[in-house]
């Protein structure tokens, strides 16, 4: 049954994807994007990803569309046709699709547990977590402790691709908050939004901030809190209008939270080294080497949920300033 | 039921190329971003698939599970999920070059970009 309802899905997955490529009208598309993201989310949540899943469906569906309709605003709406069929293009790459394909009747099937995948690392994972760190998910311990290294590199990269933006997009024009133009009204004037959507905002905080300190024991984490709490505030910007929306967090804190979130996370590293241990080894963090890793782990679990929405939010209002200014 | 063992790769397969085709056959610079995603999503979908154990679920270990539960891998999880929040962040960065091009250009398709770069 699950694979009948796999396949259903990966088959909806594709239409979509085909769809997006050939919809002229650039918001159609975008909006034909947020569905391929559930749709992954719900294929992710079936192949027994629960983290990933909710990534997906907080960042592709939510985040993504918002910051592409953002761009939209700024660009066109419409794709210009253009008539000449691109029979090269067409070629090449059913060509590689078909060499894709071949190439994959050499992987082992799916579930396989005797593929070569399973046998490496993850049987340490299972029977050493418990011993170590002792928390329930796996995947918490693994992304915050084991490879810890690895998610300070991501939340860096996160880090700098916010600066980027804000680089890129409030370079020349020198936008400040207070000469916002008051055409920005949002959805104020729509009552059935606003109603809705306030009722719900706290309540996808709420949600939010349950996923960031559960993480150690349900699915969830830093990542999928920070992009989740960020979505409840942009639902507010966009019913309440970008001045308002500033005038609850600033810009300045939310490059604040950016900066606080990385350097907390740099900081337990340089604290573990501080104490006698090696760069984000938490053992050492307490006199119990367990309760160390735990407290470890809530550390950065909060230095990366702070960093994610701050850099987040930032994007967004750099978009709607552009906007407006 | 054992083609099926391969439908998801073959769908990531697929993915693949029709991200491809709009990177490199369409015109406007957002539907190239756009491509991009699905590009993305399609490596997302061949990690994720890797992960799976038959009947397994997921690695979270809870106390009253029999000792013999089978979990799917972590390891392919945590790469992905890590990959998504920088996958945002980058799409971000082009959108913003993307709305810079449009200012500077007054465009955002390709070939109008390359005819006023030649104009000059």
């Amino acid at each position: 049954m699950i694979i009948i309802f796999g396949v259903f899905v990966l088959t909806l997955l594709v239409i979509t994807a085909i769809a997006i490529v050939r919809a002229e009208n650039l918001f159609v598309a975008v909006m034909l994007t947020s569905i391929f993201s559930l749709l992954m989310a719900t294929n992710f949540f079936l192949l027994d990803a629960a983290d990933v899943a909710l990534t997906e469906a907080a960042i592709g569906a939510g985040v993504t569309t918002v910051l592409f309709l953002s761009a939209l605003s700024l660009t066109a709406e419409r794709e210009r046709s253009q008539n000449r069929a691109k029979w090269l293009t067409i070629g090449v790459v059913s060509v590689t699709a078909m060499v894709l394909i071949y190439a994959t009747f050499d992987k082992p099937p799916l579930g396989d547990p005797n593929a070569p995948v399973h046998q490496h690392i993850a049987p340490w994972f299972f029977e050493n977590t418990p011993i170590y760190i002792d928390i329930p998910n796996v995947v918490t311990a693994v992304l915050s402790s084991y490879r810890g290294y690895d998610t300070l590199g991501e939340v860096f990269v996160v880090f700098a691709a916010c600066i980027g933006v804000l680089f890129l997009l409030s370079a020349s024009k020198g936008i400040k908050p207070s000469v916002l133009a008051s055409n920005n009204q949002g959805l104020r004037h729509h009552l059935i939004p606003k109603v809705v959507g306030r009722l719900l905002i706290p309540f996808i905080i709420l949600f939010g901030l349950y996923v960031q300190f559960h993480g150690e024991y349900g699915p969830g984490g830093g990542f999928q809190a920070g992009a989740i709490i960020a979505t409840g505030f942009i639902l507010h910007a966009l019913l309440e209008g970008e001045r308002a929306a500033l005038a609850a967090i600033p810009r300045s804190a939310l490059l604040g939270m950016t900066v606080t979130g990385a350097m907390l996370y740099g900081m337990v590293g340089v604290a573990c080294m501080l104490l006698g241990g090696n760069f984000l080894d938490y053992s050492v963090l307490h006199s119990n080497p367990v309760i160390g890793q735990q407290l470890g782990i809530i550390a950065i679990e909060a230095g990366v949920g702070i960093a994610v929405c701050g850099a987040l939010l930032s994007i967004f209002h750099a978009f709607t300033a552009r906007g407006l200014s | 039921m054992e083609l099926l063992d391969y439908y998801n790769y073959w769908v990531f397969a697929i993915l693949l190329v029709i991200g491809l085709y709009a990177v490199t056959a369409k015109g406007n610079l957002i539907k190239k971003l756009l491509g991009l995603a699905i590009f993305q999503s399609a490596v997302f979908l061949m990690y994720i698939t890797m992960n799976k154990v038959a009947g397994g679920t997921a690695p979270i270990i809870l106390k009253g599970m029999a000792a013999d539960q089978l979990f799917s891998n972590p390891l392919p999880q945590v790469l992905i999920l890590t990959a998504i929040v920088v996958g945002v962040s980058t799409t971000a960065v082009g959108l913003a070059i993307v709305v810079r091009i449009k200012e500077t250009y007054g465009s955002i398709e390709e070939h109008e970009i390359f005819e006023a770069d030649q104009t000059q």
